[in-house]
């Protein structure tokens, strides 16, 4: 039996539009290094301190399954049980599950995005769901404050370029029931409520301050059927979700769900929670706490109501997904700065990490939250601050590097600066270069005395 | 009611305890009533005559009839003899200890640690002592099969009863008694319940010699006695007991006989007394924990380390450090530390639910002993999602139902026994998140019970499936159709034009209510509430949608409210053997009220919530609810006046659960299986079967 009747999915992804000099064929987002380890090693070992042992991780792209299930292999060899399924690219993560859902069989489902950088227990999302019988439980964070909050050579410019985006969340009063959900991008004139879950509720919380991490427990029966019924859908969080919340009060998911799990498999979550219920009625009907603000103001719809509830994660908890470039470096810089407990690496006295291979010239300083991987090689009179080097570097004299971060292999010449940017793998750049909130891909050749300011550069 | 009043009212918990006796001390009841109990379960069938159809619990003691029969007559004849010779020796002793009586009877009292459990026991025992020892109302009885073996018998039993009644002497009834032998028994109708009961069960369970494995307890309970009695005394009551060894050496013979028949033919009897044996365990170091001096623990500790082989630990005592330390390394559930502990009940679990449920649901996938349904039942307990002594049982019941659904027996492992310590992780887990109800601990004893006589032979579908079925005949026996032959009865009691006042949310209440509404009766309801749980929202919201004329209130408008009352129905979470019914807090106080107002107080509760235990306050065992749900006053943020002092040193909130509503407030109690009087309470718990 699986573990608690749950089952793990882990939607790795493919190579993201999103990150795009970042990602490529040979580097799919799965496999970026956050703090010089693949960001899909943080869920894993999430999952894996939860106990959660059995995983299906699916990622978009034959290529890139290969090159993630080569990874996991290795390094997860005796530790975990992989399955890496390839889905065809732009399939969305609901046909990510669509392709999948055939092989899931226990009551529920937990799916986590590849690219969550978290300490939130799975577990707490999970007990939240069984707990409340719920349809669909998701895991709300704060957002992150993006951009470096104090270093301030970046952030505000950036901010201001973009705008705001909020995720306009809906919450009962008790904030545990989920009545509305909105992206940034669907909020741009108004919000439109269902006046009939208002009324149910009494009163909505509404929220701009919170951020689905995309770690959802599902009840398995409802998901697939929404997969098998609604061809259309592409995304969790688009599509599915917000049906969900949508029909919370005229659910024909749970009533499907009950349907076909009779016919099918005999101990289904539904059908025993409706047993549950029944049960409580019919034989201590006032025992049946009325708890749930949903089914106390609405009973005739009770039995055709389904939960979508939340957990909010405590505020002391990172939670930060990959899913820009920007978020990119943001969560380079906490793992090694203010989550550092995540890294999973030993923190030096100066609060840095220095591989003891490294070599470093003299009077170069490496500063607090930095990170110098194995064989990098740094000249004289070099600065490292709040920036994460990967192995293998090789940097020449007067070189600085701030709120950056450098991957393997990358040849930095004598007297580059390099200010808040992400520097690809075997990236060269030529003496007194000079980046500034820059992205280089991975092979570039940046040549001598350029400067570029909040550029993209990529090989074409 | 009124010789426990006063005592009650003090608070030193010393005195307090001194209410123990009474209780007892009320006339003894019928024996019959007790019977009708066996003779409807099922354990007791075969050994019973059935009754008819009469809804009335009052038979005639069927297992009498076996027992007395499957006693030896002509053994006991001649038996008599000697012992009346030693009767005399015997009788100047008794005189002598019934002297000092007066001394001894306070400390009996004042020490309840021992005497409460001991005289206990020997009601458990009792269940054939009184039956063999009073025979004059045995005889009336059935009277033509026993009048000529018990006229034998009768000799040596009075004897038996004098030595009790002069070693002993409880209740300070004494000073008369001791006289003669003849005498005793005499005035045995007028002497109360309860000095009876102990004196001869002490003396019994000499006799017993090995029957019962209880005899070292029973033999140990005069002891704290001893602290305080002369030398002289001592060497008295030794004396007695010596003596009675010997005539029980003889008698004793047949005495088994009959005892090991009488256990054979009633099965439930035989849990009883392995049953009370935990619990009387269980009640002495609580009660012992706040005032008694170290000394007596010394006392105590012997006898504990003897019996530690064959019992189960006593319930945690939450103020032992040690302990608490102990369980808390072992407990699935990270388990805090509360603050400002109210220090009368340190003795009990503190509410930590609320850090506690984040915690364990954090820990959710680590739990690996625990099953799915298990767990999601632990929540819902921790989450106050289901409460309430039915609902928790049922969810109980249903996940274990789940969890044997899916277990397999390891390699090499027997089903049962693996099953059985499975069994109980989950129920310690679901302890942790809340302390059983006592309807769950009878379910438990049932689940286990069965689980422990399913044939060796047997294969493991077979007995998940036996299991299972039994699991759903419990639900639906015990609880289902109990709750609706309680209806039934209750159903009766209401007449048109009738206030029918409640208290907080039963559910058995609220059928009944709906119930009568059904059949077209014409009552209103007085609904009293009370903070912080507000329960009683939930019965009126109910009752109105169905069309019930109600009256809501809360509690502190009880004395007002209870004049228009005619009646009282309150639901218990358990009706304890000594009559007193625990519920719900506030009950006691609402019963308290009808009783000064001469309204009559119906408790709607199932047989298996009864539990043999005996509890005089509320204080040994009570849950502590959530300490801050009585600071917040919803809705109302002006009045939250207390905000900010939780940290002070100086506050401590007590949020008790439940309380005691002693029996003497009661009416009567309707149960599955009839309306009984409260007093005889005192015997339904010994026979109550579990199974």
């Amino acid at each position: 039996m699986t573990r608690m009747d749950f089952e793990v999915v882990v939607l790795a992804g493919g190579a993201s539009s999103n990150l795009s000099p970042l990602v490529s064929q040979e580097l799919p987002k799965a496999l970026l290094p956050v703090a010089n380890r693949p960001v899909l090693s943080y869920v894993l070992e999430l999952l894996e301190g939860s106990n959660l042992k059995d995983l299906i991780v699916v990622v978009e792209g034959e290529d890139a399954a290969q090159l993630v299930g080569g990874w996991i292999s290795g390094a997860y060899a005796d530790r975990l049980h992989v399955e890496v399924a390839a889905v065809p690219e732009g399939v969305g993560t609901a046909g990510a599950l669509r392709s999948i859902s055939s092989y899931l069989t226990a009551n529920d489902v937990l799916i986590v995005s590849g690219d969550l950088v978290t300490d939130v227990p799975p577990g707490a999302i999970a007990a939240t769901h069984r707990r409340h019988g719920a349809v669909v439980t998701t895991l709300l964070c704060s957002s992150p404050v993006s951009g470096p909050s104090d270093s301030g050579t970046s952030g505000g410019k950036e901010k201001a370029k973009k705008p705001v985006r909020h995720n306009i969340i809906g919450l009962d009063p008790t904030r545990q029931y989920l009545l509305h959900m909105a992206t940034g991008a669907e909020v741009e004139k108004d919000i439109r409520l269902q006046k009939r879950i208002l009324q149910a509720v009494g009163q909505m919380e509404i929220r701009a301050d919170l951020m689905d991490a995309h770690l959802y427990a599902f009840k398995r029966t409802v998901l697939q059927d929404i997969l098998d019924q609604k061809d259309k859908f592409q995304s969790i969080r688009q599509d599915i979700l917000p049906y969900l919340i949508r029909t919370q009060l005229s659910s024909e998911v749970s009533r499907n769900g009950l349907v076909s799990s009779e016919s099918g498999s005999n101990k289904s979550a539904v059908q025993d929670d409706l047993r549950w219920l029944s049960q409580h009625r019919e034989i201590a009907p006032s025992t049946f706490q009325d708890s749930q603000p949903l089914s106390l103001k609405s009973q005739r719809d009770d039995q055709r109501s389904h939960k979508c509830c939340v957990y909010i994660a405590n505020e002391s908890k990172y939670c930060a997904r990959l899913n820009s470039i920007q978020a990119f470096s943001d969560i380079n810089r906490d793992v090694i700065g203010e989550a550092s407990h995540l890294s999973g690496y030993s923190f030096s006295a100066q609060n840095n990490i220095i591989h003891p291979s490294a070599e470093l010239g003299s009077k170069t300083t490496v500063g607090p939250q930095c990170m110098l991987a194995e064989g990098s090689k740094l000249g004289d009179k070099c600065s490292v601050k709040r920036s994460v080097i990967g192995r293998h570097c090789r940097i020449g004299s007067n070189v600085k590097i701030v709120n950056s971060v450098v991957m393997n292999h990358v040849t930095i010449d004598d007297g580059c600066s390099i200010q808040g940017s992400v520097i690809c793998s075997n990236v060269q750049l030529q003496e007194r270069v000079v980046l500034k909130d820059c992205q280089v891909g991975a092979g570039y050749i940046v040549t001598s005395g350029s400067e570029h300011k909040s550029e993209s550069l990529a090989r074409k | 009611m009124d010789p426990r009043r006063p005592n009650r009212t003090v608070s030193d918990p010393k005195v307090r305890q001194v209410g123990f006796v009474t209780p007892a001390a009320t006339t003894p009841p019928p024996r019959s009533v007790s019977d009708a109990l066996v003779s409807s379960s099922s354990a007791a069938a075969a050994s019973s005559p059935p009754t008819g159809t009469s809804l009335s619990p009052v038979m005639i003691p069927p297992p009498r009839h076996g027992a007395s029969d499957g006693l030896p007559a002509r053994g006991t004849v001649p038996l008599a003899v000697p012992n009346s010779g030693s009767l005399l020796r015997r009788d100047n002793l008794q005189i002598l200890v019934g002297a000092h009586d007066h001394n001894e009877t306070e400390v009996v009292l004042g020490t309840p640690p021992m005497t409460s459990p001991s005289s206990r026991i020997h009601d458990g025992v009792s269940e054939f002592s009184d039956n063999a020892s009073m025979s004059p109302w045995y005889g009336r009885s059935d009277p033509d099969k026993l009048a000529s073996s018990l006229a034998g018998r009768n000799s040596e039993l009075m004897m038996s009863k004098s030595v009790g009644a002069g070693g002993g002497s409880g209740g300070g009834h004494t000073p008369k008694s001791p006289l003669t032998t003849a005498s005793v028994v005499k005035t045995l109708p007028g002497i109360s319940g309860t000095s009876i009961f102990i004196l001869n069960n002490l003396h019994l369970s000499e006799k017993q010699g090995g029957a019962l494995g209880i005899q070292n307890d029973l033999a140990e309970a005069p002891m704290p006695l001893k602290e305080k009695t002369t030398k002289a005394e001592r060497r008295a009551l030794q004396e007695a007991q010596r003596a009675a060894k010997a005539a029980a050496k003889e008698a004793g013979e047949a005495l088994i006989h009959f005892l090991e028949f009488y256990r054979g033919g009633v099965p439930a009897n035989t849990q009883q007394a392995k049953s009370v044996k935990p619990s009387q365990k269980k009640d002495a170091p609580q009660v012992t924990a706040p005032s008694v001096s170290s000394e007596k623990k010394i006392v105590d500790r012997p006898i504990e380390k003897d019996r530690k082989k064959d019992v189960p630990p006593p319930r945690m005592q939450f103020d032992d450090k040690h302990k608490v330390e102990k369980v808390k390394r072992r407990a699935m559930v990270n388990q805090f530390e509360a603050k400002n502990r109210v220090e009368l009940f340190r003795h009990l679990p503190q509410y930590i639910h609320g850090t506690q449920l984040p915690d364990l649901e954090a820990k959710f996938f680590q739990l690996d002993a625990v099953h799915p349904s298990v767990y999601k039942v632990g929540l819902h307990y921790l989450s106050g999602k289901i409460s309430g002594g039915n609902a928790r049982c049922i969810a109980m019941l249903l996940a274990f139902k789940e969890a044997i659904n899916d277990y397999s027996t390891p390699p090499e492992k027997a089903f049962g026994r693996d099953l059985t310590t499975k069994i109980s992780s989950y129920i310690s887990f679901l302890i942790e998140c809340r302390p059983l109800s006592i309807s769950m601990g009878n379910a438990i004893k049932f689940l286990k019970h069965r689980i422990a006589k399913l044939p060796l032979a047997m294969s493991e579908s077979d007995a998940k499936l036996s299991l299972q079925s039994d699991i759903d005949r419990f639900i639906n026996e015990k609880i289902e159709i109990a709750d609706k032959v309680i209806v039934r009865h209750a159903v009766a009691k209401i007449r048109d034009g009738d206030v029918l006042l409640t208290y907080g949310l039963s559910s058995v209440v609220e059928m009944i209510l709906v119930y009568a509404h059904e059949l077209g009766k014409d009552f209103r309801v007085v609904i009293v509430d009370s903070r912080p749980k507000l329960e009683g929202q939930v019965l009126l919201r109910r009752l109105i949608a169905k069309g019930l004329n109600c009256t809501y209130t809360h509690i502190n408008a009880i004395s007002y409210i209870m004049h228009e009352a005619k009646r009282v129905f309150l639901g218990a979470a358990s009706v304890l053997s000594n009559g007193t019914v625990y519920s719900r807090v506030g009950t006691a106080c609402v019963a308290m009220v009808a009783k000064a107002f001469n309204v009559p107080v119906l408790v709607c509760c199932e047989a298996y919530k009864f539990h043999e235990r005996v509890q005089l306050d509320s204080i040994c065992f009570n849950e502590l609810g959530d300490p801050d749900v009585i600071l917040k006053v919803p809705g109302h943020v002006a009045s939250n006046y207390l905000e900010g002092c939780v940290d002070n040193d100086n506050l401590q909130l007590l949020n008790l659960n439940y309380d005691a509503t002693p029996s003497d407030y009661v009416s009567m109690i309707i149960t599955d299986y009839g309306m009984v009087s409260c007093t005889l309470m005192l015997f339904y718990g010994y026979v109550f079967p579990y199974c």
